[in-house]
């Protein structure tokens, strides 16, 4: 029999499609602009448009995320970030030990989605760390380097923009990781695609 | 926890790369600049008698037959200021150094108008003592520059050499130097009164002729004019061969990349004196100014390089594990 939920209300749908395409323009003139050098050198696509793309795509992201915030605010969507403090770390390690060994032995997923618990110990302090945390520091740092004359000039001896650009960059790196973990992981549904299909049509199947 | 070990070695490295002073260059002139200054300089008493006049805003006409004092004006060009000329690089001068000794005599007789005013390289060129400044090469750089086809154009319209001060060479703080070295192009740039003396061209308005530029007051304030407007020579420390206005640096790429143009025109000294093995020059430009792409830290990208490895292959690991297990 197959179990069909319906956990991604089409606002969730409509943020995410947004969210990834930006996130990808993101990545794509990040590392070109990161990469840039002379004519000779790697390059995605011309500089100046890679600045571009860049500016444009990190305000709409922006606005984006405020929609993000606002739908788990005047929604029932937060539930899914809660953290409880009891049996943190033996969640995520049995959830880790699942991903690591269990699944190929083919054992029974130990935190199987419900309607109140949608995301596994790991997909939530990974979310929650990444868009509670990671995005506010990047679209912060991003403001400031996009406006570089509200930066603090000298933040105990070193340079405002430094630490800006080094944050910026380094929490930029860590979410793209972070969004190659999450899209390999969405292969792990019953079928590689099968997760795929949720957040498109909104419904989570699987055959209990 | 790959996370939080980015993070301690961001932090880290930045830290102890901007935090490394001892990269900073030590001014080689800084005792010498101590001692400057009028109580210092020995020919100061003959020099008041020219400052008397040629350093206040107004001087007096004294009639002493029909016993008349006037006011007059002191014209620009021949004002000197005071605290400026003794903190200059010449500032152990006495004016008859330069001026004729004809000055001595009031009024001044018309063959002191007349007089040639000398060049840097009549005194400065091939000489032992400045070889390092390489004047020779900077006047065939002079003569190569749009400056050169002025009329009337010399050295002493950048280096007024009564206030001049050798800057970027040793330098502490590069804003300030950057702010003084801008102020020399901007004085005739961004004044029309003095533009217009010297040629017949338009107003320039510098913040109109650079509004494609981004962050415009961040440029401004972190480069100087020369960076853009010159062509790097590699054997003097500062360009002086000024481009015409449509072969100056526009691409953004020129500066924000690890073999940034900077490196080769601000930091040049720096880059010279503190070139390390890594290629780059992190330590001596984090302490003063950041440029955004020019500023690789190499070990983050090490480390962005081992984290992003490291996660392809746990995932080609598990792919490869899901393929057996299925079979």
């Amino acid at each position: 029999m197959t179990k069909r939920l319906y956990l991604y209300p089409v606002w969730i749908r409509l943020w995410h499609v947004v969210n990834a395409i930006l996130f990808l323009i993101l990545i794509f003139t990040g590392i070109s602009m990161q990469f840039a050098g002379s004519e000779r050198s790697f390059s995605l696509i011309r500089f100046e448009q890679a600045v571009t793309w860049h500016n444009v795509s990190a305000i709409i992201l922006t606005f984006n995320y405020v929609v993000f915030i606002l739908g788990n605010v005047f929604t029932t969507n937060s539930r899914h970030y809660k953290i409880r403090k009891e049996n943190f770390w033996s969640d995520l390690l049995s959830q880790l030990k699942f991903y690591s060994f269990g699944m190929f032995k083919k054992e029974k997923h130990p935190f199987p989605v419900t309607y109140e618990q949608k995301f596994n110990p790991l997909q939530k302090i990974s979310y929650v760390l990444a868009m509670y945390i990671g995005m506010p520091v990047l679209i912060i740092t991003g403001i400031g380097l996009l406006f570089p004359e509200i930066l603090l000039h000298q933040f105990f001896g070193v340079s405002g923009l430094l630490i800006t650009d080094i944050l910026h960059i380094t929490i930029g790196f860590i979410l793209s990781v972070f969004m190659i973990i999450h899209i390999y992981t969405c292969t792990l549904g019953e079928k590689p695609i099968t997760l795929f299909k949720s957040m498109v049509n909104g419904y989570h199947e699987e055959h209990e | 926890m790959k996370i939080i070990i980015t993070l301690i070695v961001t932090l880290v490295s930045v830290f102890s790369l901007a935090g490394n002073n001892s990269l900073l260059p030590q001014d080689p002139e800084e005792e010498s600049q101590i001692l400057k200054g009028i109580e210092n300089n020995i020919f100061a008493e003959d020099n008041e008698k020219c400052l008397v006049c040629h350093g206040e805003p107004y001087f007096q006409l004294v009639d002493t037959v029909m016993g008349v004092t006037q006011n007059r004006l002191m014209c620009n060009d021949y004002f000197i200021e005071r605290d400026d000329f003794y903190q200059s690089n010449h500032w152990s001068f006495a004016c008859t150094d330069c001026h004729s000794y004809d000055f001595e005599i009031f009024p001044h007789p018309t063959s002191t108008r007349l007089e040639e005013p000398y060049q840097c390289n009549d005194c400065h060129g091939y000489d032992e003592q400045y070889a390092q400044y390489q004047f020779e090469e900077i006047q065939i750089e002079y003569n190569e520059s749009t400056h050169a086809e002025i009329e009337n154009f010399s050295c002493w319209k950048c280096h007024d050499p009564h206030s001049y001060k050798v800057s970027i060479r040793n330098t502490t703080n590069l804003e300030e130097t950057i702010l003084y070295d801008n102020n020399i192009c901007l004085e005739c740039h961004a004044n029309f009164n003095n533009f217009q003396l010297l040629t017949d061209r338009d107003e320039i308005v510098v913040v109109e002729s650079h509004n494609w530029l981004p962050n415009q007051s961040a440029h401004f304030t972190s480069v100087r004019c020369i960076e853009c407007h010159t062509e790097i020579n590699d054997s003097i420390l500062v360009a002086h061969k000024v481009l015409p206005k449509d072969k100056a640096v526009k691409r953004c790429t020129e500066c924000h990349t690890s073999d940034s143009r900077l490196l080769a025109t601000l930091y040049k000294f720096q880059s010279k004196e503190f070139r390390s093995d890594v290629g780059f020059l992190n330590g001596v430009i984090f302490n003063q100014s950041y440029v955004i792409g020019a500023n690789r830290n190499i070990i983050l990208n090490y480390l962005s390089y081992i984290i992003f490895g490291g996660v392809l292959l746990v995932v080609f690991v598990h792919i490869f594990f899901r393929l057996i297990r299925r079979a």
